[in-house]
């Protein structure tokens, strides 16, 4: 087995706030292989953009490591941090709120190669940008444009070539297309597996969209209240689905197919419960339909029950 | 029985601006019968909200109008009505969902005087503790406990605001529902709770219910009937059998929205999504709407928009399927 190339331990991160500490990172496990992508599910609140950014180091964690290639890059001073983050880019939800609305295209997808100085000399740079823009299919003559010129998919585009104008080997992509329309989605995600195809590239896909997810992903981690209660490959966790909440999440999928219909609906009740200050033991244990007394004692660590499949719950 | 509750007639509307008139809606033909759910699908910008807005007459003043076309409610011409009629209509013929839950309610007023507002402005009950006891009759129905009722909307959470919304709306028990993507703002396991909550009041009170959506899923296990929705016109309509059924004759776009999105059951590697952009609706494009994006373009349909074809109440408006075309 050779050594993934994102690996975190015991990963943490809170926040304080009035009411106490929000834990919205807390004690994440998780590896992701070169080339591969880990899809990330969870309902808003559950910590997964949080995640990408503390992998990222664009919020410092609490506790636990990230290991980059075997590195704990948490220990990084700042010019060593700079170095990395030629190697691991992001790509934003809101593609109408993460791009400077005072910037060119042009410029938007040229700042981190002057941020970073890996190209000198204006006529390199903007061959590069349109190298980049060629690349995710956005046509020249935009070039001069600014972001409110152009619609959603186009403006999607511009920030995957933002992503990619250092050459990364890993990106955190965190809700890419949950802005866009079904038909321009469809678009985006072609592109994006066409560029990993041709790239290499490592992809963390963080998504509340679960059928996005299991299209894109090789494995999945589901995440409830800032832990991972279930991470396997992607067909074994639809196949065969083991914590409740994951069960509870697959069904609620709404399916465009009539034969589901009528199907026998395993709707959870309740909401999710707060995340400040959480109580020990299962954090879904409010919700589940399966709760035991001892599911509220201790915390519940993510088990491996077979191979490549690991399930955080005491039913296992 | 069916009865029609609402008839929407080669329905235009414009929205106008200093800069350009906007064709939103196009000659739009849709009824919906008593009791049933009718789905209205279709991306950004196709016309579904100001549909939806139309029948309300809750277009914005002096921007958007209805230039032609009838909406018949119950026997009224919405159309015609003047805003006296329409102030009774809203709320006890009609009412609407919005789409999020977040902004639609007052901030400053607790969710229990906002369902009673709507009791007093209908004139419903004579005493306050009427209103009082249908407001607490209400909360239990959408599943919200009664006791919260003096509380304000940000003390709840995104899918029980949505709760609150559902229950102004149903407050008078309308005899029509527009539901404005009512579950987009919501998690999935919300969405499904508050989707059977609405399957169960549909069945419980036999309101009509137009749900305007951009999820096929939702379609799938709510609707009746569907209408596929594209610049401002209704490209398909069909029972939800007809809709989806793969092996049925489908209007390109009805094909390139289920190609966009991922199946769960089966393993493909690519999506085939539709090329292109939805046309700018200040300048749509002569003939068929669709013919800049369609894969199955004809010399035709660049230049005459096509006429509905209909199989066995299975609309479609394409030249492919266009018979008496096919026949010459």
């Amino acid at each position: 087995m050779t050594r993934p190339l994102v690996e975190t331990r015991d990963l943490k991160k809170y926040f304080r706030t009035p009411r106490g500490w929000l834990h919205a990172v807390d004690g994440v496990n998780l590896t992701i292989s070169r080339g591969q992508t880990l899809g990330v599910v969870g309902e808003s609140g559950c910590g997964k953009s949080t995640l990408g950014r503390v992998i990222l180091r664009l919020l410092e964690a609490t506790g636990g490591e990230v290991l980059y290639d075997g590195e704990n890059i948490l220990t990084y001073k700042q010019d060593k941090m700079i170095e990395m983050r030629k190697k691991m880019q992001i790509i934003f939800q809101d593609p109408y709120a993460s791009l400077n609305p005072r910037m060119s295209v042009s410029e938007i997808i040229a700042e981190p190669i002057k941020v970073c100085k890996t190209i000198a000399g204006r006529k390199a740079i903007e061959d590069k940008v349109y190298e980049m823009m060629d690349t995710v299919g956005l046509a020249r003559r935009f070039v001069n444009t600014y972001p409110h010129e152009l619609d959603g998919g186009r403006r999607q585009r511009i920030g995957i070539a933002r992503a990619l104008a250092l050459d990364p080997e890993f990106i955190v992509c965190d809700e890419p297309v949950s802005a866009l329309d079904v038909s321009i989605q469809a678009q985006i995600l072609n592109l994006m597996m066409d560029l990993q195809e041709e790239r290499g590239l490592t992809y963390m896909f963080v998504s509340h969209d679960l059928s996005v997810v299991k299209h894109i992903s090789n494995d999945i981690a589901v995440m409830y209240l800032g832990q991972c209660v279930e991470r396997t490959q992607s067909d074994e966790l639809f196949d065969n689905p083991l914590h409740p909440y994951t069960q509870a999440l697959l069904a609620a999928i709404p399916v465009p197919d009539l034969s589901a219909r009528n199907r026998p609906q395993n709707i959870i009740r309740g909401e999710v419960t707060s995340p400040v200050n959480p109580k020990p033991g299962c954090r879904f244990a409010a919700r589940c339909p399966k709760v035991r007394p001892e599911c509220s004692v201790e915390d519940i660590g993510l088990k491996e029950v077979s191979p490549g499949h690991f399930v955080a719950c005491i039913l296992y | 029985m069916e009865e029609r509750l609402l008839e929407i007639k080669d329905l235009h509307v414009e929205y106008v601006t200093d800069e350009a008139r906007v064709f939103a809606v196009n000659g739009l033909d849709l009824t919906v019968n008593r009791g049933e759910t009718v789905g209205l699908v279709g991306e950004t910008g196709a016309g579904k909200t100001t549909t939806a807005l139309s029948v309300m007459r809750l277009l914005p003043d002096l921007v958007g109008r209805i230039t032609r076309g009838s909406i018949i409610l119950d026997g009224i011409d919405i159309t015609r009505a003047t805003e006296a009629d329409m102030r009774l209509i809203r709320g006890e013929a009609v009412s609407m969902i919005f789409q999020d839950p977040m902004t639609s309610l007052n901030p400053v007023m607790t969710i229990g005087e906002q369902i009673a507002e709507v009791l007093h402005l209908h004139e419903k009950y004579d005493t306050k503790e009427e209103v009082e006891h249908r407001v607490d009759e209400i909360l239990r129905l959408v599943g919200l406990p009664p006791e919260r009722k003096g509380e304000y909307p940000h003390q709840f959470s995104g899918g029980m605001k949505q709760r609150v919304v559902i229950a102004i709306a149903l407050a008078c028990e309308p005899k029509l529902l527009l539901a404005d993507e009512p579950t987009t703002a919501l998690d999935v396991t919300i969405q499904a709770q508050v989707l059977q909550m609405v399957r169960e009041l549909k069945e419980k009170l036999n309101t009509a219910m137009l749900l305007i959506t951009h999820d096929l899923g939702v379609v799938a296990q709510t609707c009746d009937r569907v209408g596929i929705m594209y610049a401002g016109e209704i490209v398909e309509l069909g029972t939800a059998e007809q809709i989806f059924q793969k092996d049925e004759r489908h209007h390109p776009y009805t094909v390139g929205l289920f190609g966009s999105i991922p199946d769960l059951t089966r393993k493909t590697r690519r999506l085939s999504p539709i090329e292109g952009l939805m046309p700018d609706p200040t300048d749509l494009p002569p003939g068929c709407r669709f013919h800049t994006r369609c894969p199955h373009r004809m010399p035709v349909c660049e230049v005459e928009s096509p006429r509905p074809s209909y199989n066995g109440g299975h609309l479609i408006r394409c030249h492919i399927w266009d018979d008496r075309r096919c026949s010459q």
